[in-house]
């Protein structure tokens, strides 16, 4: 028998990713942040309108660690990361994998602007030369960054204004056929400022109540993290949770039982940010990868 | 009926009363939002194809198509022919119709050719078949990494990358689904 050379010539990819999780390892390490594992299998995940979880005997798979990660930072641990698997239901394709992997970091005492400046300093210790070559074309990692808020990137980019989006209920379909393919080519790119109603999670930014700080970072028009100045205020995010649960049974979606722990710890957790960011695109973007497959050892239809 | 989690390409569709099959298939979403199914879709009649993007909870209808074993027979200019060999009945496929799957084609390969309304209008290989190699780069001694590659040609026509030992006149096992080598076959 032949060894499985579909397996075999994946090799430089795995190795490369190896490297960059090492090298990752070693900046939050060094940054003195604490690396922590938290439980996979959860009793609840945060209620959200378009993630599903995967059942697991009669609880879930987490589809992020960061109610757990919250609960520490609640705790007094000032920052944290982890590198783990999450499950999402139901999403395949060149770049989504139904199981793949989070880097999650959390910072206190600060909020989202922290967060870009860590980003900025993260891919400086994985790009040493400051560029990354995407097909023929060269984005320049050199920071600053560029930063877009949603608003403008509407404005710029989009074939009808963010308002008639949200109303429309157009605005994800706007947002991924007509911006994000356009976003971090000549630096990355920070999205910032969403609409608050699509940031269940994240804190409404003073003196401008309807945006909340939340940004994504595009590299490339690639969606590589998404992050927030979290919410901290319980009864907030109660009323919240309870909206967008009412959202998924009205969308036929089974239940999601409410992170209580979460919610009463919440009220002890200091101002913070945190941040998750797709490991398996990064990998795709510094190996010049084209499809997610190609930088895990298997895919589902490999298994 | 189909859901939007069964969409994936060659996913036979009825759409306006003609079956349509999805030639390419991206899903797409952002983190926190609603899934996109971009797909490109093509009248298996007219050929002409479009572009459609559809929202996770849209259903749709299976093509209501027959799928009939026969032999290929031979080509000529009218196109390539087939015949069920229980009836000897012969349909003809254009090149337009059989799109890449012509270049995998071989003299009385058993095929499924997909009827609609008695009318040859798709092909479904089979997943495996073994073609020999009519061209490839001759193998570097000491070349023995197990992830390396090269181009090669088989006697169909069609070029694909082999793992480095492969060579001319060896027979070789293709998946037709992705096109990709598999593995060599023993005589």
């Amino acid at each position: 028998m032949e060894p499985n050379w579909a397996l075999a010539r994946k090799r430089p990819a795995l190795e490369a990713r190896a490297r960059i999780v090492q090298t990752i390892r070693a900046f939050f390490v060094g940054g003195d942040f604490l690396e922590v594992e938290t439980p996979h299998r959860i009793p609840a995940n945060a209620p959200e309108i378009h993630i599903d979880a995967v059942p697991s005997g009669g609880w879930s798979l987490h589809t992020s660690p960061e109610l757990a990660m919250k609960r520490l930072l609640a705790a007094g641990y000032p920052r944290l990361f982890q590198l783990c698997r999450v499950w999402r239901q139901g999403e395949r394709g060149r770049r989504h994998l139904p199981e793949f992997t989070l880097l999650e970091w959390y910072r206190s005492g600060c909020d989202y602007t922290a967060l870009m400046t860590d980003c900025e300093t993260l891919l400086a210790n994985l790009v040493p030369a400051a560029a990354l070559s995407v097909g023929d074309r060269r984005v320049d990692l050199t920071r600053p960054w560029e930063r877009l808020t949603v608003a403008d990137a509407f404005a710029r980019h989009a074939s009808l204004p963010l308002a008639e989006a949200l109303a429309g209920e157009r605005f994800d379909e706007i947002l991924t056929t007509e911006i994000e393919p356009r976003l971090g080519w000549e630096t990355p790119t920070f999205l910032t400022d969403y609409p608050a109603e699509l940031a269940a999670l994240a804190r409404r930014k003073p003196g401008n109540p309807a945006v909340a700080e939340r940004f994504e970072l595009y590299i490339a028009g690639v969606e590589l993290a998404n992050a927030f100045s979290e919410l901290t205020d319980a009864a907030e995010q109660r009323s919240r949770f309870a909206r967008d649960e009412a959202l998924r049974c009205a969308a036929g979606k089974p239940p999601c039982p409410t992170p209580e722990p979460f919610l009463r710890e919440l009220a002890a957790m200091p101002p913070s940010a945190g941040i998750a960011l797709g490991l398996d695109r990064l990998v795709m973007l510094l190996t010049g990868a084209a499809t997610i497959d190609e930088v895990v050892a298997f895919a589902p239809e490999e298994l | 009926m189909y859901t939007c989690a069964d969409l994936k390409k060659g996913l036979k569709l009825m759409i306006d009363g003609e079956p349509h099959v999805l030639s390419q298939f991206e899903f797409t979403k952002p983190g926190k939002g609603q899934a996109l199914y971009k797909c490109k879709l093509r009248n298996m009649i007219t050929g002409s194809l479009f572009d459609r993007t559809y929202r996770s909870g849209e259903s749709f209808e299976p093509a209501a198509l027959e799928d009939r074993e026969m032999q290929f027979l031979y080509r000529d200019e009218s196109g390539y022919v087939f015949m069920d060999n229980k009836t000897y009945e012969q349909v003809t496929l254009s090149e337009e119709t059989l799109g890449d799957d012509r270049l995998l084609l071989k003299d009385n390969m058993d095929v499924k050719i997909l009827l609609f309304n008695g009318r040859g209008i798709g092909i479904t290989l089979p997943n495996f078949v073994n073609l020999r190699v009519v061209q490839a780069d001759p193998w570097v001694k000491g070349d023995t990494a197990a992830g390396n590659n090269k181009p090669a040609r088989v006697e169909t026509g069609y070029a694909l990358a082999v793992p480095s030992f492969v060579e001319t006149d060896d027979l070789i096992q293709i998946d037709t689904r992705t096109g990709q080598y598999v593995t060599r076959v023993k005589e």
